[in-house]
């Protein structure tokens, strides 16, 4: 199979601003910097280089020197953690955005799906969009006129081609947005995670239109988060971290080892609470301080069903300080606790920073997300607690539904019964194990 | 497969930019059809806003200049049809300037989520103003006829003159809408160009009392050009064109399109990193 996109030593840069208001650039800012930076020039010249150490901005590599190929026909899914470089990889191979260094190579049409309904305008028809977001997407106006049955077929609005679109449910935009983005006939289709949206039918309804067209042999990338999405659409899979290949390989592999997470990221997530969002802080005494929090599943932030669970507190003690008890919460919308307690008591002999670790083994819990309630104080129960600190919806996790050796959670013990239709129903009995 | 093979190298200019922007002419079509659209599906009486502005402006204009400020008409033309001759370019431009100068900015979500030659945006923004255009044509010509003035053959010159004021528009357009994308000092540059702009150009008066000495510096604003050429053209026969007024207009144009093509193509592909 011949290669069709061909990704050479490719790194992105984005500068981040750190100066107060953010936003725009203004006019003035940017004379003042030119001023600095006639200034600056005799530095440049003996050597030092200022440029990327400015004091307000950091550079951050979105793409990290990445070099990978892409055959034809291939299904490729893409997969990382936030921040990783997914969607940059994909700004860049839609011509988006220009790459900071390195050279890329794409054989054939592209057509790139990173939001759906891109260019919708509110006050046109449904009809009028469904030409207007075609021709932004690529598509001529033949392609489209030829398509348009199909595409309102697929979308389901007949009923309401003539209404503007600002009318509609959020439902019918996105799979009138989805429907025009789905009859592109493009070489090479894009697609950003934009499934998270529409109803459960709708959404299996576009995973499999994707699936047709990876069928046709056109070559497909797909990023997202669904695993479950990934593994049914794509063959191969791309694992990035931060800005770097991490893994290429069959989806199978690609999807364990990124659920797996990596040994080296396992003990590392422990962070300041300053840099966690959280939903709530409150502060009653200084003499005890939670640090950093680190919630570490045995696989990165994720959890397999029945699998292990770690909590890590750094703790700042201002002295020494009796029947301390560490509480925590598990909920799963961040109000509900649904599983919680506290530790038995302990003490600190001394000031100093100490790090207390909670275990949590078998952890049968529902596949979802989680977040996590800490508090430190003293008393072990409901009654007596009295917090030194406490923090609400602090940190979070996935729990996955599979068990650690990839199976899934349940297995059905089940057959069929059959008779001759004389209208008795026949009860199929299934048993849970 | 009749691939063509697309290759992206950091810091170079694409080979293919022009093909693609012939490539993307129906998008052109679209967006300048969607604004045409939008524009007359949110305002109630929709196309009147494209005759009362003129024709207000006109009579506003006729009053100050021609009757309070007693101004001199050229020849022997009423005044109304002078400043309406002169209305015409300058509305167009003062309109097309703004839409383009802040076309990248308002469409800036399909900017940073789909590929396509920028370019067409602030071009396909103009597209509206020339409809307007063409509406306060029809007025003008109501209007010539109500006076019973009759134009002669130089009417066939008008579509020179608009096509300078549209290369005016373009490039003044392209480089407000490059740089609004960075600044957005420049939200605030563009109204108060426009209405210094009517009194710098000869929208309520004739060029002919602009003293002489004033005349090179006066000249410089490419719109003078336009405006005179208009009027030259629509007018009638007792008017003479100042040819090196409208060259100087003509070069001012291209000098400003091309520099504004110039920094539009460079900034182009940061434009989806910074807006």
């Amino acid at each position: 199979m011949p290669v069709v996109i061909k990704l050479e030593n490719v790194s992105k840069r984005y500068l981040i601003d750190h100066k107060q208001g953010g936003g725009y650039d203004t006019l003035r800012d940017s004379m003042a910097n030119k001023v600095r930076n006639i200034l600056d020039f005799p530095k440049k010249i003996f050597g030092t280089r200022s440029n990327g150490e400015d004091k307000n901005r950091e550079e951050f590599w979105a793409l990290d020197d990445l070099s990978l190929e892409i055959q034809q026909g291939d299904r490729v899914g893409i997969v990382g953690r936030n921040g990783a470089g997914k969607s940059t990889l994909l700004k860049v191979l839609s011509r988006i955005t220009e790459p900071t260094f390195g050279r890329v190579c794409i054989n054939g049409r592209v057509s790139s799906l990173l939001e759906v309904g891109t260019g919708f305008h509110p006050e046109l028809t449904g009809r009028e969009n469904i030409y207007l977001n075609g021709a932004i997407l690529g598509m001529s106006k033949a392609d489209i006129a030829r398509k348009f049955d199909e595409i309102v077929a697929f979308a389901e609005v007949e009923r309401f081609l003539d209404t503007p679109v600002k009318r509609y449910s959020s439902g019918m935009y996105v799979r009138l947005a989805f429907a025009v983005a789905a009859h592109l006939e493009p070489d090479i289709l894009i697609v950003d995670e934009v499934l998270a949206v529409g109803d459960a039918l709708f959404q299996k309804k576009c995973l499999g239109k994707i699936e047709d067209i990876g069928a046709e042999g056109r070559t497909v990338l797909f990023v997202s988060h669904n695993m479950a999405a990934i593994s049914r659409l794509t063959n191969n899979c791309v694992l990035l971290n931060r800005g770097k290949v991490e893994l290429f390989g069959a989806t199978d592999q690609v999807i364990q080892r990124y659920i797996g997470g990596d040994e080296r990221n396992i003990l590392s997530t422990r962070r300041p609470v300053e840099d966690i969002f959280y939903i709530k802080r409150w502060k009653f005494s200084d003499v005890v301080e939670i640090k950093e929090v680190g919630v570490i599943g045995e696989r990165g932030v994720d959890v397999m069903f029945d699998g292990e669970l770690t909590l890590e507190l750094l703790l700042s003690v201002k002295h020494a300080v009796d029947d301390l008890s560490i509480g925590f919460g598990i909920s799963p919308d961040g109000e509900f606790k649904i599983m919680g307690g506290f530790s038995s008591a302990f003490s600190f002999g001394e000031r100093g920073e100490y790090v207390c670790r909670l275990v949590i083994r078998g952890l049968n819990l529902a596949p979802a997300c989680y977040s996590l309630d800490l508090s430190i104080g003293t008393g072990t129960d409901v009654a007596s607690r009295k917090d030194y600190e406490a923090i609400q919806g602090v940190g979070s996790f996935h729990v996955l539904p599979y068990k650690k050796d990839f199976t899934p959670i349940g297995e059905w013990v089940h057959g069929w019964g059959m008779t001759i239709n004389t209208g008795a129903i026949v009860n199929v009995v299934q048993e849970c194990k | 497969m009749k691939s063509e093979t697309l290759i992206i190298e950091a810091g170079k200019t694409e080979r293919h930019y022009w093909r693609d922007l012939w490539r993307y002419r129906e998008l052109f079509y679209f967006l300048s059809w969607r604004d045409l659209l939008v524009r007359y599906k949110q305002t109630s009486i929709g196309i009147a806003w494209s005759i009362i502005r003129p024709v207000l402006t006109m009579v506003v204009f006729t009053m100050i200049f021609g009757r309070l400020a007693k101004m001199p008409t050229e020849g022997n033309a009423p005044y109304p049809i002078l400043v309406f001759a002169a209305m015409l370019p300058w509305q167009f431009f003062a309109n097309a300037f703004t839409e383009a100068g802040g076309s990248l900015v308002s469409n800036a979500s399909m900017i940073s989520k789909v590929y396509f030659p920028r370019l067409i945006i602030p071009a396909s923004s103009i597209i509206v103003s020339l409809v307007d255009f063409f509406i306060a044509c029809v007025v003008l010509a109501i209007i010539m006829f109500w006076y019973g003035y009759i134009p002669n053959i130089r009417i066939f010159a008008l579509p020179l003159f608009l096509l300078i004021a549209i290369l005016a528009a373009l490039g003044a357009g392209l480089w407000v809408a490059a740089l609004n994308v960075k600044y957005r000092d420049f939200r605030y540059v563009v109204p108060f160009v426009v209405q210094f702009g009517l009194y710098v150009s000869p929208v309520g008066f004739s060029s002919s009392i602009v003293p002489e000495k004033w005349r090179f510096l006066y000249s410089l604003n490419p719109m003078v050009g336009v405006i005179d050429g208009f009027r030259w053209a629509i007018l009638g026969a007792d008017l003479s064109l100042n040819v090196t007024e409208v060259v100087l207009s003509i070069v001012v144009v291209l000098v400003t399109l091309l520099t504004g093509l110039f920094y539009f193509r460079k900034t182009e592909k940061t434009f989806a990193d910074v807006i």
